[in-house]
Parts: C-alpha cells; structure tokens; sequence
C-alpha cells in the first residue's frame, strides 16, 4: 500500500471516530464540526489559492450565501434539513458561477480586490435587509430539523451533526481529490504553474479560472450552510471580509499545496480560537497572527510543507 | 498553397517601428530560418504570428485561413504552435506532467472531471510516445524546475510537439546551451521535421545551425526584410554581410 493511501485511511479512520477520542483530549464534538465547516470552505478557497494559483479574499461572501439560504429556506419553507443544504449549498455556487466572468479576466491583486468588493457588497445587503435577513442582529428563527429514514428519527444533537457534516465533508473532499487528478485539475495546476504556456498550448485560461471559482463557490456554500446549521443562526459577519481573511490564514497555515491543509490549517485556527480564547479572550487573534507571520516566514509551505520534506530528507 | 503567408505587416510600439512591411512566405514541409541582429525584430515577429500581440497592420496567412484577429488559442487549434526565447514550462511539475497538459489539450479534454480508466489509459500511452520522441523517457518523473537548461527547452519543445503542430515556431532552441546540448536540439529539429514531418520556422544566432539546417532563410535588420533565400544566396548576399559585420565591410 502506497504512503499516501495509509495516510488517507489514518484521517478518515480518525475522522470517523472524533466522538470517542475528542473528549479524551479535551475536545468537544461540536468542535469538531466547527473544524471540519471551516475545512470544507478552505477546500474550496484552496482550489483557487492553491490549484489554480488565483487570489480570492472574497470567499465568505459564498459561505455567508450558503448559511443564509439554508437559514432562509428553513425559516420560511421547509424543515427538511437535506433540502436546506441542497438550496445552500446552490445559492453559493451560482452566485459564484454568475459572478465569475467578472473576475476571470483580472490578475494578481486586481483579481483579488474584487473578490472583496462583491464580498463586502454581499455584507452589506444582509447587515442592512432587516426584514429578510434580520440585518446586523443576524438571522434566527430556525434550528436543526431531526432527520427521518424511514421510521427511525435522529435528532441532531452533537454527536449525530458530527456525522451529517462528516458526510457533507466526505463528499466535499472526494469530489476535491477526484477532480485533482483529473484532466480539469491538470489544467487547474498548469495555470497556477504558468498562464503563458498553458495559453500557447491552446487552453482557455479564463474558462478555466472561471470553473475553478464555481466549483469553490458551492464547496464554500456547502460549508456555509452547515454552519448555519451548526450554529441554528446567521451573523452577517459570516460575509465579511474578515471572514475571508480567516480562510485565507487557514489555507495558508495548513499548506496551499496540499490536498489535507486545509484541514490542518482549520485544525490549528479553530484550535487556537478554541483553546487561546479561553484564556486571552480579547486578544487571541495576536497569537493567531504571530503564528501566520511565522509560518509565512518560515514555512511556506505550510506545515504539512513541513513535514514533508521531512520525510523527503528522512 | 503555402503554409504561411505574412502580407506587409507592421508592428508599431508608440513611436518604435518594430515590424515594418515584412513579407514572408513560407510553404509546407520547410525548414525555415529567420535571423538578424538584435533588436531586429525577429521575436516581434514571432509574436505577431502566434498572436501574442495583434500586427498594427498587414495580413497574416495560416493554412489559407487569415488569423489576424484569432486569439493565440485559436491559433494553437489550427496547429500554430510556438516555444518561447525565455524557456516557459510548469516549474513545479514533472516531465511527464509539463507534457500531459500538452496532451489534455491536444485530446480536446482539458475539461474532464472524472475520466475513465480507458481515457486516463489514451493519455498515458501519448505522453509515453511523444517522451520517446525527444528521449526524455529516463527523466520523465523528475520536477522539470530541477532539470539541465538544455532538458528544460527539450521539455518546452514537446510540449509543443504534443499540440500536434503544422507549424511549429521555434524561438532560438539552442539560447544558452552547450555544445552538446545544442546538438542534441539541433538532433531533435531534424527528427522533427523528417520524421514527424512538421513544418518548422526558427530563430537562431548560430550560423551553423542556421546554414546546417535551413532550407531558405528570411534576414531582418530594423525591422525590415533586408533578404530572403536560400543559405547559398544568403551567404553571398553583400547586404547581409554588411548588416552583420558592420558597414565598413
């Protein structure tokens, strides 16, 4: 078996099994959800920051679409859960999709300054729409739906939410690994590597930058939208800029080039707000930052840049 | 009818003629040099043709088709592929990879999301061919950014090769090789060409390449065709001389 394949057995088998050994080490399930929402956005991000070599600092606009139309859809139609994310998960990728052409054309810092505009555009519209959207206090009115197969009912308290996210995630993440080798993630790589050739050797490099932003939006509304679950409400804070920032610093730490950063990187950020602000609750964003700084300096490859190519010297 | 057929044109950069009322006519089968001083426009030129930049006037000919207005990728389609002065591969990826977008491309799947086994299997078997080709088989999975100067170009040339070119323009293959390096490109134009029958359009300072290889020869200076022949009648051409020893000569 190949070094790769037991790695992926390891996290998937760890994974699996987050409720029995979580609390062991101080943990709690919902954090673990929280963890693995984060992850999937990054996913997503990370398949333009890191795949196609694009900068979006704009994803939470996609994220904040996924939650409020989940949270819509629930307050005002349904309370099929299922339903819920299907329509949140939709309402971040067309956007993504419809706005696309916008962006595909721009480069470097123009492409990533507009990503923020339509991010803080999205911002603005929920922190103002009080009648729809509940504005700066945020949406309520909704909470996690029990699930029904058949006659069994589960109730989605923490551990049972674990593993409809864990299922979200899985598919989210094999989507991700199966279009990285593919020939659309060949061609995502090739842009990053050098938009000239990959021009002159015939390819379309604007389609692609454009499928690549689609393909992040509805992983990033995917997430958002079990966020909203997770957390049975919507801030609008979840479309702000700083949002995306948050994205970004948890792709960065993880390892832009790795198929599992994101994961780790969502590990060590929601980890550090987790346990640092419990005890520095005003300023462990500091240590976040001083971190980033660190790793940026450092290691930029992120830390698993780190551990491989310890195990290349090894 | 010829392959590539450049009516009169011109290329201006403000106030800097770079280009002015070049004609060329090159047919198919050809090995075909273009050489000058620098600065005389022989890049410019290059450009114009793959449509990196637009010509300010003038016509341009591929295959009895005007490909003036056509975007590089369209030109690509049409079997007009280049290589670069600078080398321009994908840095961080291995041989094999640098040539199977090549081969993606050429395959019409760049696209794909979820190949097939039997796709996947097709793309393989090309880049392991076109590998074989250019003898770059024993490097195939190293990272092209950790290969020799002269492997990179090689690595650049059969990307193009996998493109499936009509026309392939070549932009000084042998820039900054050694000799054996630069005889080995020298090695891979011919078997391009004889073998794989491509229609070749090159660049090149080295004058024994140039008259080693070269069935006619186009010579710009300031941006003007100063003449155009075959090595022979290059060689014996007083102006040429003159352009490059200088007008004393």
């Amino acid at each position: 078996m190949s070094k790769r394949a037991y790695v992926n057995i390891v996290i998937w088998a760890l994974l699996l099994t987050v409720p029995a050994w979580l609390p062991l080490i101080g943990g709690y399930t919902a954090l673990a959800s929280r963890i693995l929402i984060f992850a999937l956005c990054t996913m997503g991000l990370n398949l333009l920051l890191g795949f196609t070599g694009v900068m979006s600092f704009g994803q939470a606009a996609y994220f904040g679409l996924g939650g409020y139309g989940a949270g819509l859809i629930l307050v005002h139609l349904t309370s099929n859960m299922w339903i819920a994310v299907i329509v949140g998960t939709l309402a971040g990728g067309i956007a993504a999709v419809v706005l696309g052409p916008i962006l595909m054309n721009r480069r470097g810092i123009y492409f990533a300054m507009i990503t923020v505009a339509i991010g803080q555009i999205f911002y603005f519209v929920a922190a103002r729409w009080d009648s729809f959207t509940g504005g700066q206090d945020g949406l309520t009115g909704f909470s996690r739906m029990p699930l029904h197969f058949g006659s069994i009912t589960v109730n989605l308290t923490a551990v049972p939410f674990y593993y409809f996210v864990l299922f979200f995630f899985a598919i989210g993440a094999a989507a991700v690994a199966m279009l990285l080798n593919s020939p659309l993630g060949h061609t995502f790589v090739a842009i990053r590597e050098n938009r000239r050739r990959a021009a002159f050797l015939g390819i379309h490099v604007e389609r692609y930058i454009w499928a690549s932003f689609g393909i992040a939006g509805f992983l990033c509304g995917l997430a958002g939208a079990l966020n909203a679950l997770q957390n049975n409400f919507i801030s609008p804070m979840d479309l702000y800029w700083v949002a995306s920032g948050n994205f970004v610093i948890m792709a960065v730490l993880g390892g832009m080039r790795s198929f599992w950063g994101p994961l780790v990187g969502s590990i060590i950020f929601i980890g550090f707000q987790d346990y640092v602000s419990s005890i520095f609750p005003n300023n462990w964003e500091t240590f976040i930052g001083a971190l980033f700084i660190i790793v940026v300096l450092f290691f930029p490859n992120g830390v698993l840049g780190i551990i491989r190519r310890k195990a290349k010297v090894a | 009818m010829s392959l590539l057929h450049l009516e009169n044109i011109s290329r201006v950069f403000g106030k800097l003629v770079a280009l002015q009322n070049v004609a060329l006519e090159m047919n198919e089968g050809e090995l075909y040099s273009v050489i000058g001083p620098n600065g005389a426009g022989k890049t410019t030129l290059f450009n114009l043709i793959s449509g990196f930049f637009p010509a300010s006037t003038g016509e341009i000919w591929f295959d009895g088709v005007q490909v003036n207005k056509f975007t590089p990728e369209r030109r690509v389609a049409l079997g007009l592929v280049r290589t670069f002065q600078i080398t321009e591969i994908f840095p961080e990826l291995s041989v094999f990879e640098n040539i199977r977008i090549g081969v993606e491309a050429q395959m019409g799947c760049s696209a794909h999301p979820w190949p097939g086994r039997k796709l996947l299997q097709q793309i393989n078997r090309r880049v392991e061919e076109l590998l074989k080709i250019t003898s770059l088989e024993a490097q195939a999975d190293r990272t092209v950014s950790e290969l020799a100067h002269g492997d990179q170009r090689v690595v650049e040339v059969t990307m193009a090769l996998s493109r499936k070119p009509k026309l392939l323009l070549l932009d000084e293959p042998t820039a900054g090789m050694g000799r054996a390096e630069t005889h080995h490109m020298v090695n891979i134009i011919r078997v391009l060409h004889e073998q794989q029958k491509i229609s070749i359009l090159f660049i090149e300072h080295d004058m024994d390449i140039v008259f080693g290889l070269a069935h006619r020869i186009t010579v710009l200076n300031y941006g003007q065709v100063l003449a155009t022949g075959t090595p022979k009648e290059i060689a014996a051409n007083p102006r040429v001389q003159a352009a490059y020893l200088g007008e004393a000569a």
